[in-house]
């Protein structure tokens, strides 16, 4: 056995207890607002990840990742809501009566929310993936305001532009943190795999790909299949975080956040999306202050409100335009890159058995 | 009848309105291959200026409307220079991020700057007025719409294909770099087209607003991509066939809510189903020329 390989599992199991340390004091020690916005990291983590497996790993411009969130969201509320306040949120049209009386606990509904967005985006990707760049970036797009202008019309399922509220609340960094490092790990595996040369072939060159022998079109559908059932998996946890969901909710404002995240992060780089995810998040957050009125030694600046995402589109039109590779461009955190720096040798390359 | 006529009038009216829009996507997708997501907003841009003209600076409206036109065209042609020309030969998507970049920037400053209460526009009354015919009736918008319309269309069309900076254009579509080995500037024709597709979109800003006398700085985003898909539906990159799919759209759109009213939700989804039929079935769009990718 490779002394190198031990190390590496060693710090690997090391990272995951530190990682449940932080979490079990976070979740101890900070205040709700704070756990909150880990809670709200962890989703744009998962949109970020996932969005970055169709547009930074397979190449395809998809701009429809707020359409599937708007289908996990709406899939997972009225699958968890209880009877009752069903019966009360839909005061103008009663919700059709198979949907009435399901009260799911809320792990398998947030499942069931990937699974049925993972659908939409199997009978999506099936017509749209024909197209390339452009076309696809305006078709999805189309796609995602057409599945919002459904859920507003279709008020006996969704209850229209109303919205839900009641949506039962999760609280917990673990459920939240749970799920987006499940989803990075499948990612992972996913891209690591057969599948994810392909897709990596794909995105460098579809042509040549094809050439080779990669069923192009199947692979591309498999990772927009994947790319909707992530996003409806973290719409539902939105939903469960806001405990409550509106069309007006998932405008493509969602789609430009993330795809600031996967930029700024590396387009093709997993831990650039978490990195940036998290980053993103929490500044986000803490420009908060922007909007609102400053008083700076008696003189009193007014909030002006949108400048968040002034700064953010500046933001991203530096890292487009100047340094197009993000922060981890396409490479990937890995053991083997520290313990190099640290001088721990590698046996193999020395040639000793 | 008189529904029918009064329809048919809007119809045409909206349907102008994005020919004008759509052709500065086409012309702009024809020689950059790049969906110009900030066009939308240029919409917006013109509408603004030509707004605080008016309001504030208290000038005359035609005026007005000259100076929204002048800067708009130079925000335009200044986009290009600064966020599309250094990612010339960089991935496609990159672009494509950075468009996506500078219209969403132009939104927000706009809503940090005027902010997000939508504003009325001023309709001027030697612009604007009521036309009676017979039992129906209409604003004076609907005639002058078209007009204008037309005559800037067989203005675009003479310049592509009569004059010599068309010529260079065509030629720019064509190929980039024969073009430019063919001694055409293709910086100088690549402003030529940001200047005049910005132009007419901020002509048909302006005849949006007054159309449609509610502005906010989101007020491109629809029209905008709409116009888009009637650049696609007609074939993009042919400027006749811009025109073509903004008339279908427009009309489409206008006899959907007036004789269906219980699907007038459905409105802003109808142009994109269309637009996905004809992805599906006729990529190169009604009038656009097939172009086949090669190694």
């Amino acid at each position: 056995m490779d002394s190198r390989q031990n190390i590496k599992r060693l710090l690997t199991l090391g990272l995951i207890l530190l990682s449940c340390l932080v979490l079990f004091f976070a979740q101890g020690f900070l205040s709700s607002f704070n756990i909150r916005i880990l809670n709200l990291a962890a989703i744009f983590v998962i949109l970020g990840a996932s969005m970055n497996l169709v547009l930074g790993f397979t190449g395809m411009f998809s701009l429809g990742h707020a359409g599937f969130m708007c289908v996990g969201a709406y899939v997972s509320a009225i699958l968890t809501m209880s009877p009752a306040s069903k019966e009360l949120i839909y005061y103008m049209e009663p919700i059709i009566p198979p949907l009435a009386n399901v009260h799911w606990p809320v792990f398998p509904a947030i499942v069931m929310a990937g699974v049925v967005a993972a659908f939409f985006g199997f009978l999506i990707g099936f017509p749209a993936l024909r197209l390339r760049d452009d076309y696809l970036a305006i078709a999805t797009l189309g796609f995602g305001e057409i599945i919002r202008i459904i859920v507003t019309n279709t008020i006996t399922i969704t209850n229209g532009s109303l919205g839900l509220k009641d949506i039962p609340s999760i609280k917990s960094l673990w459920i939240y943190w749970g799920f987006a490092i499940a989803t990075i790990w499948i990612l992972k595996q996913l891209i690591n795999s057969s599948w994810g040369y392909a897709f990596k072939a794909i995105r460098d060159n579809e042509i040549a790909a094809e050439a080779m022998g990669i069923d192009v079109f199947k692979h591309k559908l498999l990772s927009f299949t994947v790319g909707a059932f992530f996003a409806g998996l973290a719409g539902a946890l939105m939903g469960h975080l806001i405990t409550s969901v509106d069309p007006t909710m998932f405008r493509f404002l969602f789609t430009f956040q993330i795809l600031l995240i996967i930029v700024l992060g590396g387009l093709g780089s997993l831990t650039g999306s978490v990195i940036a995810g998290v980053v993103v998040t929490v500044s986000m957050e803490f420009l908060r202050f922007v909007e609102q009125p400053i008083n700076l030694f008696g003189l009193i600046i007014p909030g002006i409100p949108g400048m968040r995402m002034v700064i953010f589109s500046l933001l991203l039109l530096m890292v487009i335009l100047f340094y197009r590779q993000g922060l981890m461009g396409t490479r990937e955190f890995n053991w083997d890159w520290i313990l190099d720096k640290l001088g721990v040798a590698r046996r193999k390359e020395r040639g000793v058995a | 009848m008189e529904l029918y006529l009064q329809t048919l009038a809007n119809g045409i009216s909206l349907g102008s309105l994005y020919a004008l829009i759509a052709i500065g996507y086409t012309m702009v997708y024809g020689i950059l291959r790049l969906i110009n997501f900030a066009h939308a907003d240029l919409l917006m841009v013109a509408g603004y200026i030509a707004f605080y003209g008016i309001m504030v600076f208290a000038l005359p409206w035609w005026f007005s409307f000259l100076i929204a036109i002048a800067l708009t065209a130079l925000l335009g042609v200044s986009i290009e220079k600064i966020a599309y020309r250094p990612l010339r030969n960089a991935p496609r998507i990159s672009v494509l991020i950075s468009a996506i970049g500078v219209s969403f920037l132009l939104e927000n400053l706009g809503i940090v700057a005027i902010g997000a209460r939508p504003k009325s526009f001023p309709r001027p009354e030697e612009l604007v007025w009521n036309i009676k015919l017979g039992d129906i009736s209409f604003l004076s918008l609907t005639v002058i719409i078209p007009i204008v319309t037309l005559l800037l269309l067989v203005a675009v069309t003479y310049m592509v294909n009569k004059t010599k900076t068309g010529t260079a254009m065509r030629a720019v579509s064509r190929d980039f770099e024969t073009a430019s080995l063919m001694a055409v500037d293709v910086n100088k024709v690549v402003s030529t087209t940001f200047l005049v597709g910005s132009s007419l979109a901020a002509v048909g800003g302006i005849l949006y607003s007054l159309q449609y006398p509610q502005i906010d700085p989101l007020m491109g985003v629809f029209p905008g991509l709409k116009c888009f898909i009637a650049a696609v539906m007609g074939g993009i990159g042919s400027i006749p066939g811009a025109m073509l799919g903004g008339f279908i759209l427009g009309m489409g759109e206008v006899f959907l809510v007036a004789f269906m009213p219980e699907l007038s939700g459905y409105r802003d989804a109808f142009a994109f189903v269309i637009l996905i039929f004809i992805l599906l079935f006729k990529p190169t769009g009604i009038l656009g020329e097939n172009v086949v990718e090669k190694v």
